[in-house]
């Protein structure tokens, strides 16, 4: 079997953000990136495939020359080789554009099963893994929690609304989306660390992949991003944590009538 | 000319709620291009749903009504879809953002080689020009987003974004128009099975009057003995955000949110939580809202009622010591 994880490089939870001087994106100077956490709970699946029926693990993963860091964080927990999709016209793309790009990097390799996390911690879009499967030709099912792999092909659990849940068959080749917290993924080894040194990471960028930038063209756009607007009827507390509670309390209990 | 199909979604011989709101943000968008809207249903054995849905105020309901279709697959949906829009020329489709919307839009955006905005929180027209606002970076900004190139171009609403009592009834029924559409069998590829749950859930967040949440901000698992003991002091449950349970620090039913339980208590005090949209969904109808956390751009204090930015270690022994005061 082979497995392709479609994994992305995004600024840490805990960074403080800023907005970039004409207000279309922040500012990624100095700040820190992570794997996006969705991600990592897909390569997770891919590995456990892995050890309990054989496969190869290639990583696939869009972004500048700070994704290689991502890419080999991947490869240190287990993965097998990376396609590292690299090139000034994939910047900015958008969920469409990124998913035409690495459907041309990922048909030649002709992957059994994508997986991917379900949305990305930076845009959200929760699309490109849905629309790769359309790109390759493949049927896919989203928001996974088990995968199971039968003869004919795999037996997934989706998860749906409200705690409601629905087993779907298919066979491969075939594309998943998975969900946050499936199973908890690992962290890497010292010994996986020194060997994804000796690991592949094969850098393709738009003429390598036969594509234009027309195919690409985003179908949205961001014109503008700001902090959102506070509630007005917020009000915030401060002082000492000990006039902070009194504060609190008598709003409580005087004024919400909750205590 | 026909201006927004709304995407009709029902459940167990129902039309959902999600379905209520995107038509109300489907008629109200229609009216600010000078259009009109529709709605397009899918399913067996779906008349009934079709009469309910022509009693909104539309142009027309269109359905497709297949044996295929009685229970949802993305081929077969995409399908009937795609045959629908291609058959309307709508300008926009409109779905409320809900799990199927998630897993289906986005395949007939690229069947289209059209974009899906997705998860949008409101709009605005400029003239011409429409705007989506949606969330970034787990709702640590907003973003305006501008379709690019040809129509249609698919957009989902979160839940909420759109009341559904606002949605405009019609004395007069709008006509319901059937859709054939051939689904070859081999076109659908994944075979579904029916919808479960897990074992009962133990705990009925949606009852309590009080209910304290932890979230990422505690950061180690012994730190949710110090949210319990205020969760006692105030009479309340324990709740968390995604992460937590995700985690395994607390079971899966305590979870609120929108792949949890949605709560509306009286109190709501929400500890160490971001506020990411996806935890907002589920407790934003909370009368009161207490917010602690040590990022003063948290989401979460866009709909509190109280903020407190701090650290919540040292926050929350002080406020338990209160609480008791208060109540004794």
């Amino acid at each position: 079997m082979k497995i392709a994880v479609c994994l992305k490089q995004v600024p840490a939870r805990d960074t403080v953000l800023r907005v970039n001087a004409d207000g279309t994106w922040i500012q990624e100077t100095d700040i820190n990136f992570e794997v996006n956490e969705p991600d990592t709970y897909a390569l997770e699946e891919a590995l456990r495939l892995k050890e309990s029926q054989g496969a190869e693990v290639v990583v696939c993963s869009l972004g500048p020359a700070r994704a290689q860091q991502a890419i080999k964080e991947a490869l240190a927990k287990g993965a097998d080789r990376a396609l590292h999709l690299d090139d000034t016209a994939f910047h900015r793309l958008d969920a469409y554009g990124v998913a035409r790009v690495m459907a041309k990097a990922l048909e030649p390799e002709n992957p059994d099963l994508v997986v991917t996390g379900l949305q990305s911690d930076d845009f959200g879009f929760g699309q490109t893994g849905v629309i790769l499967a359309e790109a390759l030709g493949r049927p896919h099912a989203t928001i996974i929690m088990e995968i199971q792999v039968t003869t004919g092909g795999i037996r997934v659990k989706r998860e749906l609304e409200s705690g409601w849940f629905q087993w779907i068959e298919m066979s491969l080749p075939a594309l998943l989306t998975i969900q946050s917290g499936i199973s908890k993924p690992r962290y890497a080894t010292l010994k996986g660390i020194m060997a994804a040194k000796n690991k592949t990471i094969r850098k393709l960028g738009l003429a390598d992949l036969q594509l234009s930038e027309k195919e690409i063209a985003p179908r949205q756009k961001i014109i503008k991003i700001y902090p959102p607007a506070m509630s007005a009827k917020t009000e915030f507390f401060t002082g000492n944590p000990g006039e902070i509670a009194a504060k609190l309390v008598d709003k409580l209990k005087n004024e919400a009538r909750v205590l | 000319m026909y201006e927004v199909l709304c995407f009709a979604e029902h459940q167990e011989g129902k039309l959902a709620r999600s379905t209520l709101e995107a038509c109300a943000a489907g008629q109200r968008l229609a009216r600010d291009l000078g259009g009109s809207a529709g709605a397009v249903i899918l399913g067996s054995a779906i008349s009934s749903l079709a009469s309910e849905l022509a009693s909104l105020d539309l142009e027309s309901v269109l359905v497709v009504d297949s044996p295929d279709l009685r229970v949802y697959t993305p081929d077969g949906y995409a399908l009937s879809l795609q045959a629908v829009v291609e058959q309307l020329h709508p300008r926009f489709v409109l779905f409320g953002h809900t799990y199927l919307a998630r897993d289906l839009a986005p395949k007939l955006a690229a069947t289209l080689e059209r974009g899906f905005i997705s998860d949008c929180l409101d709009y605005r027209c400029e003239g011409e020009r429409c705007i989506f606002v949606r969330q970034l970076f787990q709702g640590k900004f907003c973003a305006d987003v501008e379709p690019q190139g040809e129509p249609p171009h698919l957009v989902s609403f979160q839940a909420g974004s759109f009341r559904e009592d606002s949605v405009a009834r019609s004395t007069s029924p709008a006509p319901v128009k059937a859709v054939a559409v051939e689904i070859p069998t081999a076109a659908i590829r994944t075979k579904p099975g029916e919808l479960f749950r897990e074992a009962r859930q133990s705990v009925d967040l949606t009852q309590a009057e009080v209910i304290v949440a932890a979230g990422r901000g505690i950061r180690a698992a012994e730190n949710l003995e110090l949210v319990r003991k205020l969760a006692e002091a105030l009479g309340g449950e324990l709740g968390a955000s995604r992460p937590i349970c995700d985690g395994g620090w607390l079971p899966m039913d305590r979870q609120i949110g929108s792949s949890g339980q949605t709560v509306a208590p009286k109190l709501y005090v929400a500890v160490g939580i971001s506020g990411a949209i996806q935890h907002q969904v589920g407790m934003k109808g909370s009368r009161t809202i207490v917010a602690i956390n040590k990022d003063a751009d948290a989401p979460i204090f866009e709909i509190a009622s109280y903020g407190i930015v701090g650290d919540l270690f040292e926050v929350v022994p002080p406020l338990i010591e209160e609480i008791k005061k208060a109540k004794a």
